[in-house]
């Protein structure tokens, strides 16, 4: 059978699948609809939550963006696994206890406050919206490579598929589906990292040779000989300032992302909420440890084998003359000494934030350009495994991307119907029209979602560090202090977010000017050595200091809100039917 | 029925146990992954230098460990102070 008759079956039949299990977990009210009926045990939310937060650019593209960075990409892979220990130790259980379906639920709630909830939901939908571009392009980028459909027929197709579910299972349907989309992909991951594992140092645990065997010595020393610097070495393109910055925002970013936070709200008690941290961070360690061994192995692989060879001869080789096709590796004869160079630098000048393959850029030596998506995509061809394998990978990458944007989906749409709806603007309406809010909220959701995937802006990368900045510095400080803080009122809540969120949407336009505004130059380039990937950081602590120092310059919050926090503050109660 | 002072006790114990073991996360992702990597980098692990290790490896498993520590230590916690479901 041939690599696309395999792509279609196994893709297919994990379509059906995920078909099957949203109408098999339909629900009825909006308890099943908003939080999946809080029935969900911690395995399957770890599993869920592990699903839900790897997306399609995890999946494809983060070994890759290693394997260029070396050391410095630390910075994806503590940044978007810390944060984990945040939310388990102070937002998810606290969250869990004051069963409530939505993050603006309990900002609104404990600041008592129509402001800070308008605003939190409004972070929620922003930050949900420029993340579920990126997840319905993934969708459409798998099946434009694999299986040579338009890519916007396959954003099309993959709307469809998150919509029958979302909208017929919500929450409960969004759940069951991405436990099982994360064993579709964490199998797609790991087989062929098993395999070039085996390839590459003869051992086949990829996370035992990464620190057992000698690939690290030799991929320094051939660093070294090329001019890139030691694959190993600290602070090569990064300064430590900046490393520091990017991974604590990353780390706060994640613990106040609306997607993932609502995942905890759906197990049957606080203890559940613990114990699903624990298995959620255990199911992504098990690819984020994976992803630095295949993005080492894969960079040592390449580099060895075209480096210093005939052009000619390395073109007869398979997997190069197919990856020369997408473009995703594309090798240039600048010197016209028909031997192939790796050197710093970009092989091709840039057009658009591609790179454009009819002008080399002649500044530099380098004769090779790679796509960071290779490293992951061309594995299952570099260590020449069944066309099943690769398939499969095409499987896992929807999957990744899919349980994503299903997640995404779930937490706007529930800003939309249940926050700014029903909490806002009609807090008299029935549970029956409550529930068909929220599927009919779904609808304009997933046509932006679908509308971004095919027409993605130019600067849709660029705007994710929006998302986290935004995450980190607005809706991460509210819910500490609300719980951690008794004495935080409304306006130190609201000042630290206004401040907070200020500061981090200046500093990142200002930074990222040439990408929002089209100028030829950033208006800032950095602010103290930090760049705008790291800037909500800062954001953070403005926000922490406004808020504490407004809170205790105006009255204490009223008794009954003060009553909320030590409520949340123990676990029993948490499985008491008083959700609304 | 629980008192006041109980609960105060439990949350204050609760406080502890989060700064400990947020201290270590510290230590681990900021501390040996970053600040003192270019140090640790003279010791290997195994082959490869340990800062890059524990940067690109090890910080992962402490933070894994952490959660669970976390997650046991809390349901002793919760029973001892009978504040649990």
């Amino acid at each position: 059978m041939s690599v696309e008759a395999w792509t279609y079956l196994v893709v297919g039949l994990s379509f059906a699948l995920y078909i099957y299990i949203g109408y098999a977990s339909r629900v009825r009210d909006t308890k099943g609809f908003y939080v999946a009926g809080r029935g969900v045990p911690p395995v399957a939310n770890g599993a869920a939550t592990a699903a839900d937060w790897m997306s399609a650019a995890s999946f494809i593209s983060m070994a890759g963006m290693i394997s260029a960075l070396g050391y410095d990409g630390a910075i994806y892979l503590m940044g978007w696994t810390g944060g984990y220990v945040l939310l388990a130790l102070l937002l998810a259980p606290y969250l869990r206890k004051y069963r409530k379906f939505t993050v603006p639920d309990f900002v609104g709630d404990r600041y008592a406050s129509t402001t800070a909830r308008t605003l939190a939901a409004l972070a929620t939908i922003f930050i949900s919206l420029v993340y579920v571009a990126g997840q319905m392009r993934g969708v459409g980028i798998v099946f434009s490579r694999y299986l040579g459909i338009d890519i916007a027929q396959g954003v099309l197709l993959g709307v469809a598929v998150v919509a029958f579910f979302a909208i017929l299972g919500g929450m409960k349907g969004v759940t069951w589906t991405q436990a099982a989309q994360y064993a579709v992909l964490i199998i797609a991951y790991l087989i062929p990292g098993f395999a070039l594992a085996y390839l590459i140092t003869g051992n086949p645990i990829p996370q035992l040779a990464f620190a057992l065997s000698d690939i690290s010595e030799r991929i320094n020393q051939i660093q070294v000989e090329l001019g890139f610097g030691e694959y190993t070495a600290p602070f090569r393109d990064k300064q430590m300032i900046d490393v520091l910055a990017i991974t604590g925002a990353l780390m706060v970013g994640t613990a106040g992302l609306p997607h993932v936070i609502i995942r905890f709200y759906t197990t049957p008690d606080v203890r559940s909420a613990r114990y699903s941290a624990f298995w959620a961070l255990l199911f992504i360690g098990l690819l984020y440890t994976t992803a630095p061994a295949l993005a080492m192995f894969a960079r040592y692989n390449l580099i060895s084998t075209l480096n210093g060879k005939p052009i000619e001869q390395v073109r007869q080789i398979e997997w190069v003359a197919k990856w020369e096709q997408t473009g995703l590796l594309k090798i240039v004869d600048k010197n016209g000494d028909g031997v192939v160079q790796f050197a710093k630098g970009k092989a091709f000048k840039e057009k658009g934030g591609k790179p454009d393959f009819g002008t080399p850029d002649m500044s530099n030596a380098n004769e090779v350009h790679l796509d960071n998506d290779i490293i992951v995509l061309s594995t299952p061809e570099v260590a020449r495994l069944a066309p099943f394998v690769i398939a499969l990978l095409a499987a896992g990458g929807l999957a990744a991307a899919l349980s994503t944007a299903s997640g995404l989906l779930i937490a706007m749409s529930s800003a939309v119907a249940h926050d700014l709806y029903y909490r806002v603007f009609n807090p008299r309406a029935p549970e029956r029209l409550r529930l068909l809010v929220g599927r009919l909220a779904m609808v304009p959701a997933l046509f932006a979602a679908a509308y971004l995937g095919i027409n993605p802006p130019g600067f849709v990368a660029q705007v994710v560090a929006f998302a986290f900045g935004l995450a980190a510095s607005g809706l991460f400080p509210a819910i500490l202090l609300g719980i951690f803080d008794r004495r935080m009122n409304a306006q130190g809540a609201i000042a630290g977010m206004i401040v907070g969120l200020g500061f981090t949407t200046t500093m990142i336009a200002l930074m990222r000017a040439p990408q929002l505004f089209g100028v030829p130059e950033p208006y800032l380039k950095d602010f103290f050595g930090i760049s705008a990937e790291g800037i909500g950081i800062v954001g953070m602590f403005l926000n922490l200091i406004t808020a504490l120092i407004v809170s205790r310059l105006t009255p204490p919050p009223p008794a009954h809100i003060q009553e909320i926090v030590d409520s949340i503050r123990v676990p029993r109660g948490a499985g008491e039917a008083l959700d609304e | 029925m629980r008192q006041r002072a109980d609960v105060r006790q439990y949350w204050r114990a609760n406080v502890r146990l989060i700064a400990t073991l947020l201290a270590v996360w510290f230590i681990v992702a900021y501390g040996l992954s970053i600040l003192l990597a270019p140090q640790l980098n003279q010791f290997r692990l195994g082959s490869v230098p340990l800062g890059f290790w524990f940067a690109q490896q090890g910080s992962i498993y402490v933070f894994i460990i952490l959660i669970w520590v976390y997650a046991r230590r809390m349901d002793a916690l919760d029973r001892q102070y009978d504040v649990h479901e």
